[in-house]
């Protein structure tokens, strides 16, 4: 099969691999896929409680080139956006730019689902905090 | 060192130059039709057949006369088993395989299935093998033939192919063994390993592609078979069509190279697969074996690196052409039939390659293809957040993953 120059780039050069402290309140981490069919993504997001927008994203992936490639490309998305406007990223937006095969687009709905499950992960995280706060106020 | 280098001999292999040279002529002024008795034109290409016939016949330690040329081996499977299924079906309608055949074994019994044959797909056990008392049992009165592939095409385990001729002479049963990765690599003799249909390819042992044949024994017992393809009776009418003269003699080529060579040819490829193996091993944790080292085709390698996807680890050596078992590099993205048949899992499905060496391999190209490939593990691990979560320390089987 052949890969986009784009998809080619973050393979070669994957942007913001690694991990966050997933105990930091700030930190939204999602874990999406199954090893059994051969792909996991992990992707995090560090979260400005003041302002709400993303400072910090980053992945790890187990998956074909596609799917590391979706990933690193999230991660660059999703740095200084705000967190609606993370969950307005959809898979299309990732299939285009990577110009991803018909049969390379479950990649890029792992993708999506792996940004919207950290941001429902900080959601849930600030919520209970809040919680905690108003509780012992 | 060119690139890239060339790692996928159980794919096809490159064609000898040798057995180029023996073809040559028959493409050009020999161009006789071998079936042709009246003229000079037919006699030299006949005789070019039977040379072949008996250079194919040697190589396996049967009788020229039982060497039927086919386009290949699927052909010479489906033969095999359509034609004794037809010539049989009065005696029974019991076929015996195994879950880990080629798929023109595999899906010749799916369609006899079809038209009511009753097959018995015996497992394997992890090692790649099958367990001899689990097929003893699973012979029955209605059983006419069993088919066990002699070496595996992904993981390259020899299957105790003369212990299974033997339980099969001894219940009557007819044997037929696909070859194919076998013949030319291992010596095979049909005699001692009790076989009565044996299929062959020539393009898998540096012969040209399109064509292959049919051992089908002639005594002890006379194998007979419904020919599949009608027509002018060729071939002692088991299969008409005019004879791929230069394909054949391409084949003839190729087995007597194979022969003359195997001895030298084998030690020279074992020493190179084991230093391939050593030095990944030695440098990688987490790297799984699939399928016995101990009865094993020399020239084949297949690993797992957990935690690293086939597909991914293929992109980063693309400078050396193998193959994965993983989903993503087949066709109907499933991952490898044959690597979850070993029970393994399929996440060690995903992340398997398979290495085949051959003829033309260097000690150089080894040692670099070893070298990529342990850095791309590397780096790849670094990706992974499943090497992650075992180094913390997590056991991957107690998390709840959402399949898709």
């Amino acid at each position: 099969m052949a890969y986009s120059d784009k998809v080619l780039d973050h393979y070669n050069n994957p942007r913001n691999v690694g991990s966050l402290d997933k105990k930091d309140p700030n930190v939204g981490t999602g874990m999406v896929g199954a090893p059994e069919c051969g792909d996991v993504m992990k992707l995090q997001v560090k979260v400005n409680p003041e302002t709400g927008i993303i400072e910090d994203a980053k992945f790890k992936t187990f998956g074909c080139g596609s799917a590391i490639a979706s990933s690193s490309l999230a991660t660059e998305w999703l740095k200084g956006k705000s967190v609606d406007e993370a969950l307005a990223i959809k898979n299309t937006d990732i299939v285009n730019e990577l110009a991803l095969p018909p049969v390379k687009i479950h990649c890029s709905v792992l993708a999506e689902d792996a940004i919207k499950a950290a941001i429902q992960d900080y959601k849930q995280k600030s919520a209970a905090a809040q919680a905690a706060e108003s509780v012992t106020a | 060192m060119k690139t890239p280098i060339y790692l996928d001999y159980h794919a096809t292999t490159p064609m000898d130059p040798r057995v180029l040279e023996a073809m040559l002529p028959y493409f050009g002024e020999m161009f006789g039709n071998a079936a042709s008795r009246n003229h000079s034109f037919g006699w030299e290409a006949e005789e070019a057949v039977e040379k072949a016939r008996q250079q194919v016949a040697s190589l396996i330690g049967a009788n020229k006369k039982e060497i039927v040329f086919t386009s290949g081996a699927t052909e010479s499977n489906n033969l095999a088993l359509k034609g004794v299924a037809e010539m049989y079906a009065e005696k029974g309608n019991h076929i015996i395989t195994v879950a880990t055949e080629h798929k023109a074994v595999l899906d010749t019994c799916k369609r006899l299935e079809k038209q009511g044959l009753k097959v018995t797909y015996l497992p394997v056990q992890p090692d790649g093998l099958i367990d001899l008392e689990a097929f003893k049992s699973a012979i029955t009165d209605k059983t006419i033939l069993v088919s066990v592939m002699y070496a595996n095409n992904e993981i390259g385990v020899i299957q105790p192919i003369r212990e299974i001729g033997t339980i099969c002479k001894e219940r009557g049963v007819l044997f037929h063994t696909d070859a194919t990765q076998a013949v030319g690599k291992v010596p095979v003799d049909v005699n001692a390993d009790k076989i009565d249909l044996l299929s062959i390819s020539a393009h898998k042992m540096y012969g040209p592609k399109g064509v292959g044949a049919l051992y089908v024994r002639r005594k002890g017992p006379r194998v007979q078979l419904t020919a599949q393809i009608d027509g002018g009776g060729h071939e002692r009418g088991m299969r008409s069509g005019t004879l791929n003269v230069p394909g054949i003699v391409g084949l003839g080529e190729a087995c007597a190279l194979c022969q003359a060579e195997m001895e030298t040819e084998s030690a020279r490829l074992r020493a190179l697969r084991d230093r391939l193996k050593d030095r990944i091993l030695a440098e990688l944790d987490e790297v799984y074996i699939n399928g016995t080292m101990e009865h094993r085709l020399p020239h084949n390698l297949n690993i797992s690196f957990a935690y690293v996807e086939g597909e991914s680890l293929l992109m980063g050596i693309n400078d050396i052409a193998v193959s994965s078992g993983s989903a993503c590099t087949s066709a109907t993205l499933e991952p490898s039939y044959i690597l979850k048949a070993l029970g393994a899992g399929d996440d060690l499905a995903h992340s398997s390659i398979r290495f085949g060496l051959g003829r033309f391999t260097t000690q150089e190209e080894v040692d670099y293809a070893a070298e990529k490939v342990i850095q791309v593990v590397l780096k790849l691990r670094e990706l992974s957040p499943l090497y992650e979560l075992v180094k913390e320390g997590v056991d991957l089987s107690t998390i709840q993953w959402a399949a898709h």
